[in-house]
């Protein structure tokens, strides 16, 4: 019990520091828009493409969002030595990270309604299966927080958490199938698509939405499962290896 | 040997290597139920190295430690629970308000709300903070900060509490409200690990002390036994202009003095009968070295550190008022 009121508190703590700070309300809104509208409007197919963008979009919203809040939160407590209180306190680390990462995976996960509130104006979404969709994003949101996790405790500064956010980010838009089906590909760099979590997760979300998806949906499911432990694990090694010295 | 019986802390063999810096070097040492230990050294001796191998912020190389007869050597998150921490740097949350910092702290050790909320206004009010309670922790001053991250490393009510240079960087008045503070924590049963420069500090607090100076103890005592051989000295602080020699013939011109000068400019007088300065002031002049000033001091527990250790107090001073600023030395 009391380890679950510290990790409350924790959880509550960043939500109220970091998360629903107007900063950050209006970039977990503003961003999922200007990506929602960027594509649609550069589709140029008219509504019609608004289905085949929406796992994009829902995607490179939750990617961003919580790698780019988590890449800031951790490495300014780090080096504000708050995050020192955090590993002095009866918790285990990893229960302690879980608490750090909730709150990004909620703020991933609110990022991800957005351009599906949008779209529920423009188009009909009568058709989406949510069964898979509710736990596509969750699952996106933890394997997207957890590798902001691990750039996270990989570095020391923020601006360069921030390059090796992009580093990993820039090339999933085009790797992971979001907007260019993997199988455009060319066949030399396609195998890095199969080495990047987010297309597990893009792939459920275009068979939920499009019916469209490449693999099957409990492969997706257990390749983002055993991504997330390997980040997490990862995340924990380097937390032990490089802050406790 | 019982639970109860077992020091509080028990370190052994305790080691620890940054590259090719050995900062702490093969340390042992125990501190009591209830006691109050002083770990007293200059800047890199290796005092904070040996806290944060003693709340598991570092590993150590080699050795043990126990903490409440728990064997925490290679799980330090065994006994976090009763530990507390003071370190010496404020490490709250900027964004949150003194009061917030305070709860917050109390939630990581599982305070329920009701319970953190009174201990936080208690400990607010123990440190003049009251009125601070709602602002934010980036607008307080040092002192302040200093106050509030000393409040914060108690409010779970720790049995043990380490203290990383606790006055270190703070005004005179605060200084001495954090000495008092630390005084009642250890009247009530407290076990206090207490690492400080400021020998006088050690000195009035501290049941025992141990010195360190390279990542070495060189001696551990009881203060009172410390302070043993130096009582009914008397000693005679002589400033000689710079440059000045230490004139040849004094010490077989007064044999019933000793004299020393460990640092330029400064000659030591001591003995065990009272000094008579006059005929001293008039050799000196005499052989044509200048007297600036001459003043009796009373021996205290500096005057062991220099003896035990070769280290001049006055500069360990000014090393780490350099490095940390302020002086809580009043």
């Amino acid at each position: 019990m009391k380890r679950w009121i510290a990790f409350w508190n924790i959880l509550a703590k960043d939500m109220r520091a970091y998360y629903l700070k107007p900063p950050n309300i209006s970039w977990g809104i503003i961003f999922p828009l200007a990506w929602t509208g960027m594509f649609f409007i550069r589709s140029g197919s008219g509504l019609e493409s608004v289905m085949t963008l929406l796992p994009g979009v829902m995607t490179i919203s939750i990617l961003f969002g919580t790698t780019s809040m988590l890449a800031v939160t951790i490495t300014f407590e780090r080096r504000g030595r708050s995050f020192e209180r955090l590993l002095l306190a009866p918790i285990f680390l990893e229960l302690l990270m879980l608490a750090k990462t909730s709150g990004a995976i909620i703020f991933g996960i609110v990022n991800a309604f957005v351009p599906v509130v949008i779209a529920a104006f423009l188009v009909d979404l009568s058709g989406i299966t949510w069964a898979l969709v509710i736990p596509a994003i969750i699952m996106i949101g933890i394997v997207s927080t957890f590798l902001g996790l691990f750039i996270a405790v990989s570095v020391s500064e923020i601006f360069e958490a921030q390059t090796f956010s992009n580093f990993f980010r820039f090339p999933m838009i085009f790797l992971c199938g979001l907007f260019f089906p993997i199988v455009s590909l060319p066949i030399f760099i396609r195998w890095l698509s199969y080495i990047l979590p987010v297309t597990y997760g893009v792939d459920i979300l275009h068979g939920a939405i499009n019916r469209q998806h490449i693999m099957s949906f409990t492969l997706d499911f257990l390749v983002l499962g055993a991504f997330c432990i390997v980040l997490f694990a990862l995340s924990l090694y380097n937390v032990k290896k490089k802050w406790i010295l | 040997m019982t639970a109860n019986s077992m020091p509080a802390i028990k370190v052994s063999g305790l080691t620890k290597r940054f590259g090719e810096v050995l900062a702490v070097n093969n340390i042992s040492f125990h501190v009591n139920n209830g006691e109050l230990f002083g770990f007293l050294g200059p800047n890199g001796a290796g005092k904070t190295t040996t806290i944060n191998m003693l709340t598991g912020l570092a590993r150590l190389d080699a050795g043990t430690i126990n903490i409440s007869s728990i064997e925490c050597t290679r799980n330090p998150k065994a006994a976090q629970h009763l530990t507390g921490i003071v370190p010496d740097e404020s490490n709250l949350y900027p964004e949150l308000t003194g009061f917030e910092n305070l709860c917050f702290c109390a939630s990581l050790y599982g305070i329920r709300k009701i319970e953190r909320q009174k201990r936080a206004k208690e400990l607010l009010d123990t440190f003049s903070l009251t009125d601070a309670a709602n602002r934010k922790f980036a607008e307080y001053s040092k002192g302040m900060k200093r106050k509030l991250t000393f409040a914060a490393g108690i409010i779970h009510q720790p049995p043990i509490l380490f203290l990383d240079e606790p006055t270190t960087g703070i005004d005179v008045a605060s200084a001495r409200q954090v000495r008092q503070i630390i005084a009642d924590l250890h009247h009530k049963g407290t076990t206090i690990f207490l690492t400080t420069h400021y020998i006088e500090e050690a000195e009035r607090l501290c049941e025992r002390i141990a010195f360190i100076v390279n990542g070495q103890i060189v001696r551990t005592d009881r203060t009172a036994d410390l302070l043993q051989p130096i009582k009914g000295k008397n000693v005679l602080i002589i400033s000689i202009a710079d440059g000045a020699k230490l004139p040849e013939g004094l010490s077989s011109a007064f044999p019933q003095y000793q004299f020393q000068s460990n640092m330029p400019g400064q000659i030591r007088v001591e003995s065990l009968e009272p000094v008579n300065v006059g005929p001293i002031v008039r050799f000196l002049e005499d052989q044509n070295t200048p007297v600036i000033e001459a003043r009796r001091h009373l021996p205290s527990l500096e005057d062991v550190f220099i003896q035990v250790t070769g280290i001049e107090a006055a500069l360990m001073r000014k090393e780490k008022e350099k490095a940390g600023g302020g002086g809580g030395n009043q």
